[in-house]
């Protein structure tokens, strides 16, 4: 990676053109005076060289999944197999538009058809839905249907939802899009829900509960059965945020623990690219009973085995998005459901928890392992064992030790991506690391070693870590000098 | 159980891997869970394929899909797609990337984004954009919510029935559970009514209204008076808009407006049936600080050295939770990389001559339409590159008609109309060949 | 150690009071901003808007964090400090010297239950 300078606008030259279009048999567009647009359309004029060659340079200052490993926590970035996006760029399938015949779309919706009954039996639901475009998508979907199926019953004093202090910033955040008020529940000694706190918060005013099993520190939340019964016993619904899915592959189905609505993130389980924040996919599932309240339009499957969709039905929550969701997406976690099949599920979510277990009993001995438990597919640290601070003998501070976002910082300059900090909230230096399954043995061992190495750094000289990255095409951005004084596009 | 090519573990790897943590198999890694949840049956799944059998498998299902040329638009334009674009938009050091969090190495995210949000102003005539949101019609619906959050203490917003049927749709299911009390604008004669909205407007508490630039006819709305008169109720008013109509049709910032939203994908995205697309949000700069989504912006490094992060985090859910401007984390980040390069491959001249022939090319369709004594003109306004007619025929005849020869045609509206819109990418030819299906129909 | 002004009332969430006959000047003490690190935006109301003790009425946000800000008295906003909008930084400087928002207080009463300096300090644990 080198740094490279330039902006699209800084390559512009009055009269280059990069593109090409058919002889025109029309003459101009001769729109009305008072609708036309006047100011000048300030848009680059390069040659399709200079395209190529910015875009080609910018690739390179980024980090990504071919690059290099990212133990990044609750986000899943597993190796994106290439015949995925071979499938995604057929060329039949990218041409067919959204509002065409069912008659004419039986591949393409045969597809999300399959997936959905995929996804189903993996997960314990009944019935999937495509249309959220991403997981806060798909929670906030997930919460509609939650609402729709309290209102539907008339019942409609179920305004809250809980959401334990654990959870991911994006469950309370959709609640309140959702118009829900949240109630937060506290994690107990042990990392997980507790149970007695939980229990004075349920009553007639609760619409359900948000949870992810395992939850963010990568805790199996083994009082599922008894959270479930009391929810259940008070009326309301229980959420699954599927963030956390990928070492319950193959083992443990959300349905089973007494889960009514979820959502899977097909880029981080489903193994499609995070292409730098997006696309991604949210798909929702429901338990039986709840799917005539998933969002339209809903592919169907007639009785003649052909596929169709509805685009009106009385008791659904509604659209949530323009069409029948990214499916682009939806066609690269087909093929990797195929690629698994069957028989290599379950290995994926072994693997996954193999991997994070492996990493925290080797790095125990120099961070600070808060709960010491056997994790899931991801663990929390709480930052450095020794820091390198020292204190002189009436306790004043002498030196600075390193904190969890030197850490993270200084493991970009061997070549891997931080690993997720700062969150959960529950521990002040939180440093959250998920490897994924396909992370080989060499590779983990080498993060483990550097992991080493900058915990023995940190002794030695912390400030050599409150400096770093010092090999990466820029160092540390002036973040505050950004939100001060936002510059938010070119002038 | 044989090696499986993402996998990279031998099983010499996982048992002295199993060995430093001190158990024995790796269902021991379980032993935390209750062994009522552990799933003992089979899965009813298929079975592991081969690559070359997924590959056949899909190109199998492509051939159920039956190629056709697109008439059709209402939010999905099958407008042309530069060589260029897919090729580098697909580079894995973009794909495969996370978040740009770490700015340290995700300066290519950072700067392609910065070049969207300028790109994005220039083109809507507006002051700040966001990084992206997931669609057009959840764009608006955010703006809606945007708009509460913008104008205190009000509740209402009103919507123009002339805006896209998905896009009102959206905008409804997310007013019904924020509990937002939405109100409609009727049209008149194909455009929003301004008097209808003075109308809705005098009944007060109007936080936000929702317009369309160029709506579900097709037609140009004549938005004169449309911001002045919701200003004056101190109301927000938000365009939305087809950026790629924004080459040659009057700005949301020349109507001065406040927020525009839209969907990308007019700027070369494939039609994909229906995504991923990439929804878009602009806006003035004092309302930046309600805006949904991440947002990039400049700064230096330790060296001094300009370079980008993301910024005004607090917005944020991971920041904010509840109190967040939105829920709204993963966006739609790599397609706008696709209209960004798209834009800088197109410039000023070729996004205004894809207009040229997206007019001309519609124009002529309508005209030609018309002269086959099979419908009646509905609207004298003007329009652009989508129009609708009333058929004299029934219109799942003329659909069917069309589809038999190859042609995704007449689509139908609520309204009892058929629909069609051309792009650069249907030649004169094509037209002609859709009109001579509509006369044997 | 934090600066703790004589003379000034505080809150449980570290905003002080400065009264002046009805009018209360209101800011945060120098132990929050320390906490908050560099401040990149001060949220406040605009006069006239409507404040209730104990509930939220603005926040100062830095990079990574945002803290809300809770009124210590209840009344209607007469001012707010402008400069911060452009400089928040003057927070970090002196945050007894910038204040955020002054309000008209409709009950006076409700000062009595703030704490004075010396309380304060035993608050922060200093």
């Amino acid at each position: 990676m080198r740094y490279y300078d330039k902006l699209i606008f800084e390559l512009s030259r009055k009269g280059r053109t990069a593109f090409t279009l058919p002889r025109n048999p029309y003459g101009a567009a001769s729109l009305p005076d008072k609708l036309s647009r006047k100011s000048s359309l300030d848009l680059p004029e390069v040659s399709e060289v200079d395209v190529v060659r910015h875009y080609t340079n910018l690739s390179q200052m980024n980090f990504g999944v071919d690059t290099g490993f990212y133990p990044l926590g609750s986000c899943t970035m597993k190796y994106n197999p290439k015949i995925n996006e071979e499938v995604a760029s057929m060329p039949g399938f990218m041409a067919l538009h959204p509002l065409q015949p069912a008659s004419t779309v039986q591949g393409a919706l045969e597809v999300i058809w399959n997936l959905g009954k995929s996804l189903a039996e993996i997960t314990g639901m009944s019935r999937f839905t495509f249309g959220p475009c991403a997981g806060a998508h798909g929670e906030l979907t997930g919460l509609m249907i939650m609402r729709q199926y309290h209102m539907k019953r008339g019942d409609l004093a179920r305004t809250k939802v809980i959401v334990p202090d654990s959870a991911h910033g994006t469950n309370p955040a959709s609640a309140a899009v959702c118009g829900l008020q949240v109630v937060v529940v506290k994690s107990n000694e042990r990392g997980l829900v507790d149970v007695e706190d939980l229990k004075p918060l349920l009553g007639p005013d609760v619409a359900g509960i948000m949870m992810t099993n395992p939850n963010t520190l990568g805790l199996f939340e083994r009082e599922i059965k008894e959270i479930a019964a009391l929810v259940h016993g008070c009326g309301g619904l229980l959420y699954y945020d599927g963030a956390n899915m990928n070492p319950l592959l193959g083992i443990v189905r959300p349905g089973d623990m007494g889960f009514d609505i979820m959502h899977l993130n097909l880029h981080k389980t489903f193994s499609t690219p995070h292409g730098g924040g997006g696309p991604g996919s949210g798909p929702v599932g429901v338990r039986k009973g709840l799917e005539a309240y998933l969002p339209v339009p809903k592919v169907v499957r007639k009785e003649d085995g052909s596929f169709d969709v509805v685009r009106d039905d009385e008791d659904s929550a509604g659209e949530v998005s323009g069409f029948l969701g990214n499916f682009g997406i939806i066609l690269r976690a087909y093929a990797y459901v195929l690629m698994l099949g069957k028989q290599n599920l379950r290995r994926a979510g072994q693997l996954a928890t193999l991997n994070a277990n492996y990493i925290k009993e080797s790095l125990k001995d120099a961070y600070k392992l808060p709960i010491p438990s056997v994790c899931k597919h991801e663990f929390v640290f709480d930052g450095l064992i020794d820091n390198g601070e020292r204190k002189d003998a009436q306790g004043n501070v002498i030196r600075q030790g390193a904190r969890t976002l030197d850490v993270a910082k200084r493991l970009l300059d061997f070549g891997f991506h931080a690993p997720t900090i700062y969150f959960p909230l529950l521990f002040h230096e939180a440093l959250m690391i998920e490897p994924t399954e396909t992370e080989s043995k060499e590779t983990i061992d080498a993060f483990i070693d550097v992991m080493h190495k900058i915990a023995k750094e940190a002794e030695e000289d912390p400030a050599k870590l409150s400096g770093a990255p010092h090999s990466t095409p820029i160092s540390r951005p002036d973040e505050t000098r950004a939100a001060r004084e936002p510059k938010l596009k070119y002038e | 159980m044989g090696t499986f090519s993402y996998f990279p573990h031998t099983e010499e790897d996982i048992s002295s891997m199993l060995e430093r943590i001190g158990v024995s198999s790796l269902d021991d890694l379980y032993s935390d869970v209750p062994p009522e949840f552990i799933h003992k049956a089979d899965y009813d799944l298929p079975d592991a394929m081969s690559e070359q059998e997924v590959r056949d498998f899909f190109a199998s299902l492509d051939k159920k899909d039956i190629k056709l040329k697109v008439f059709a638009g209402a939010g999905a334009y099958d407008h042309y797609t530069p060589a260029v674009v897919p090729y580098l938009t697909s580079r894995s050091e973009f794909s495969t990337a996370y978040t740009p969090y770490q700015a340290e190495i995700s300066q290519g995210t950072l700067r392609y984004i910065f070049e969207y949000q300028t790109m994005m102003c220039r083109l809507t005539g507006m002051d700040v954009s966001n990084a992206s949101l997931y669609d057009g019609p959840t764009a608006a619906a955010e703006a809606m919510k945007m708009s509460l959050a913008c104008t205190k203490k009000k509740t209402r917003v009103l919507v123009s029935e002339t805006l896209l049927p998905n896009v009102l749709k959206t905008i409804r299911t997310y007013a019904k559970f924020h509990e937002v009390e939405l109100g409609a604008i009727p049209a008149e004669d194909g455009q929003t009514s301004l008097g209808a909205l003075k109308a809705e407007l005098a009944k007060g508490d109007v936080a936000g209204v929702v317009v369309p630039a160029v709506n579900r006819y097709g037609i140009i709305e004549d938005l004169t008076g449309f911001a002045e008169a919701v200003h004056e109720e101190k109301g927000i008013v938000i365009e939305y808009c087809d950026p790629s109509a924004l080459a040659v049709v009057k700005t949301p910032g020349e109507w001065g407006f406040d927020i525009a939203v839209g969907d990308g994908q007019s700027l070369g995205i494939p039609l994909n049936f229906g995504g991923p697309y990439v929804g878009f949000m602009t806006c003035r700069s004092e309302y930046v600080r309600k805006m949904p989504g991440r947002i990039v912006g400049e700064t230096v490094d330790g060296e001094g050295r300009r370079c980008y992060c993301l910024t005004l985090q607090a917005r944020e859910q991971h920041i904010r939770r509840e109190k967040a401007t939105s829920n709204i984390c993963s966006n739609e980040s790599l397609m706008a990389l696709y209209v960004t390069i798209y834009m800088a491959v197109m410039g000023p001249e070729g996004l205004r001559e894809v207009n040229n022939l997206s007019y001309g090319g519609a124009h002529y369709l309508h005209d030609e339409l018309l002269k086959t004594g099979k419908f009646e003109e509905v609207f004298t306004r003007p329009f652009l590159k989508e129009f609708v007619l009333k058929p004299l025929i029934p219109a799942e005849k003329l659909q069917s008609k069309l589809l038999d020869a190859g042609i995704f045609g007449a689509l139908q509206t609520e309204e009892g109309y058929v629909s069609f819109a051309v792009t650069e990418k249907r030649s004169k030819a094509d037209i002609d060949e859709l009109v001579k299906a509509v006369k044997e129909a | 150690m934090s600066k703790v002004l004589e003379g000034l009332l505080y809150s449980d969430s570290h905003e002080w009071v400065k009264v002046d006959g009805d009018i209360a000047t209101i800011g945060v003490s120098d132990y929050a901003q320390k906490e908050m690190g560099d401040i990149t935006y001060v949220d406040m109301p605009d006069p006239d808007d409507e404040v209730v003790k104990g509930e939220g009425f603005g926040a100062l946000e830095s990079v990574k964090a945002s803290s809300d800000l809770y009124s210590p008295v209840s009344g209607v906003v007469t001012e707010k400090n402008e400069e911060l909008d452009d400089a928040p930084q003057k927070v970090n400087e002196d945050s007894y010297a910038n204040w955020i928002i002054k309000v008209k207080m409709s009950d006076k009463s409700e000062l009595d239950s703030l704490m004075d300096a010396a309380a304060y300090k035993k608050h922060i644990g200093e």
